[in-house]
């Protein structure tokens, strides 16, 4: 049986941080945000983190997104390895994070056509791509020559996907990409998003807190708890080897942690 | 291919220019308050009925404000994106540094070469000047080679908001601070204490500000209220040799230093909104 092309292959992943404290900084504290996950995601697929806050979601993220190094192990971005070659996978990814960060005071045109340009692509494409796909998450056209700090947070959050979105890329990485939004707004962009997956074959690693977004968009689910992925399966296999009825109750069972409480974050 | 390397790069003077058109009512606040104060300091010279005196200051009003404007954008180009929370994204953009901080410099000339042409007219409205016999060729050609050294420090110093978010952007304050200190902008060096006046040496605002004064005939003793008698060009060589050197050194140093700070920056986790 031939096994599909993986999009991310994840091995043996570790992450410390490292800070110096006390008086003259002399004593040096070590937190462990990642302590040796590995997991594989194959090329189409959207692959779910499950994991309460501080559990090395983001950070996570942040390695795949070239924007920390590696302490251990190893991650292949769709054949390249990073932090090798992380130019090429820069040029390949599409990264929405949990607070839609933006020049406030631009249009969303402006920072759409400031990141557009940054990836090469003329203004006018830029602009045309950001239009159609602005249109297709349901935001209205008059919105688009306003400040981003008039717009309401579930807007700023379509823009944010959108400026993924506009380079097309093969893999997209989402870090609660729908937290603090709307119930409208969550569902313009989980319909989006299984759209895209449908239509043009995107890969999607998605972080997130809701059970039901992860249930509803995630071929498979990794439970992360303290910086380990715990399990990894369908919502309907985890839920089987735990014995449960729910997701939710699930995680409980398989990592000890009730989902609701925040472990301690590890500041990166 | 050459789109290929000036789209990105473009793309950072296209977002400087917005951002500036976004917040005019600041910038018209800032530049008025720019040119008050350079009246106010010019105009002791006025007051003291002497025209050198007055030339003196007024150049060197302008000279600082264009490259502390200069510094003060691409050394604070990391803040301002740390404020904004984009740092993560521009950083995870394939541009190259050379791109980018080429992008964020390129912008911050020309804003800060209009800026200092705004003040230069508000200027006028105050002091009685007359530029007749001043070789003001030779002074653009001095502003444009001491920009590319100030360039240079505005990148060693953009480093320092990479490192420390809380203490980063204030320190590249300090920094700007001792540069107005050490360079003689209104006064000879040699007014400064022994133990501080070492650091003259390596300021290229002195060295810069030397040769306009030449270039303007400042301390010339043919000169008079009427008529300048500004030097050549050829007198100015050596100093415009220092400025270059420290323009070749400054600029590629500033970018080593910014790419080791961006590596420390990647392990240690500082890309981060609030590091």
């Amino acid at each position: 049986m031939n096994t599909p092309p993986q999009a991310i292959i994840v091995n043996n992943l570790k992450k410390v941080f490292r800070k110096r404290k006390g008086f003259l900084g002399t004593v040096l504290s070590e937190e462990w945000a990642l302590k040796g996950i590995s997991f594989n995601v194959a090329e189409g697929e959207t692959y779910g983190i499950l994991g309460p806050n501080g559990s090395g979601k983001s950070t996570l993220i942040r390695i795949l997104s070239t924007l920390l190094t590696i302490d251990d192990g190893t991650v292949e971005i769709m054949g390249h390895s990073l932090p090798k070659q992380e130019r090429w996978i820069r040029r390949n990814i599409g990264r929405v994070s949990v607070d839609a960060a933006f020049y406030k005071k631009l249009s969303a045109r402006e920072n759409l056509l400031f990141a557009g340009q940054l990836y090469g692509i003329p203004k006018k494409e830029a602009e045309r791509r950001a239009i159609a796909i602005l249109e297709n998450l349901h935001l209205e056209n008059r919105k688009f020559n306003d400040p981003l700090d008039e717009l309401s947070r579930g807007m700023q959050q379509k823009i944010a996907v959108t400026r993924a979105l506009l380079i097309d890329p093969p893999l997209l990485l989402l870090d609660e990409p729908t937290t603090g939004l709307d119930p409208r707004s969550r569902r313009d962009v989980q319909e989006y998003l299984e759209r895209l997956r449908e239509e043009k074959g995107t890969t999607i690693l998605l972080t997130t807190h809701d059970m039901q977004e992860a249930e509803r968009l995630c071929a498979r689910i990794g439970f992360l708890a303290k910086g380990k992925l715990v399990a990894e399966g369908s919502a309907d296999e985890l839920k089987q080897k735990a014995g449960t009825e729910n997701l939710e109750d699930a995680f409980i069972e398989l990592t000890g942690i009730e989902f609701g409480k925040d472990e301690e974050e590890v500041k990166d | 291919m050459l789109t290929k390397i000036f789209r990105p790069l473009w793309a950072f003077v296209f977002r400087d220019f917005h951002l500036t058109r976004r917040y005019i009512h600041w910038e018209v606040v800032n530049l008025f308050y720019a040119m008050v104060s350079s009246a106010t300091v010019a105009l002791i010279g006025v007051a003291s009925k002497d025209f050198r005196l007055t030339l003196r200051l007024t150049l060197g009003v302008l000279l600082w404000n264009f490259l502390s404007s200069l510094f003060h954008e691409i050394a604070n180009s990391i803040s301002y994106e740390r404020w904004e929370g984009t740092l993560e994204y521009t950083f995870m953009a394939p541009v190259s540094r050379l791109q980018h901080l080429l992008g964020v410099s390129s912008y911050a000339s020309v804003y800060a070469l209009l800026r200092s042409f705004v003040v230069l007219g508000g200027l006028y409205l105050f002091i009685p000047m007359t530029l007749r016999g001043a070789n003001m060729a030779g002074v653009v050609l001095v502003i444009a080679i001491g920009g590319l050294a100030f360039m240079g420090l505005g990148l060693m110093a953009a480093v320092l908001p990479l490192m420390s978010p809380e203490r980063g952007a204030s320190a590249t304050e300090i920094f700007q601070g001792v540069l107005l200190l050490v360079s003689g902008v209104y006064y000879p060096v040699e007014v400064l204490p022994s133990w501080i006046r070492p650091l003259s040496v390596i300021s290229p605002a002195k060295y810069a500000l030397d040769a306009c004064r030449k270039l303007m005939g400042t301390d010339n003793p043919a000169s008079t209220n009427g008529h300048l008698a500004g030097a050549s060009l050829s007198s100015v060589t050596p100093l415009l040799l220092v400025l270059a050197l420290m323009g070749i050194i400054l600029i590629p140093a500033g970018l080593y230093v910014f790419g080791v700070a961006e590596k420390w920056a990647k392990k240690t986790g500082k890309l981060k909104r609030t590091g």
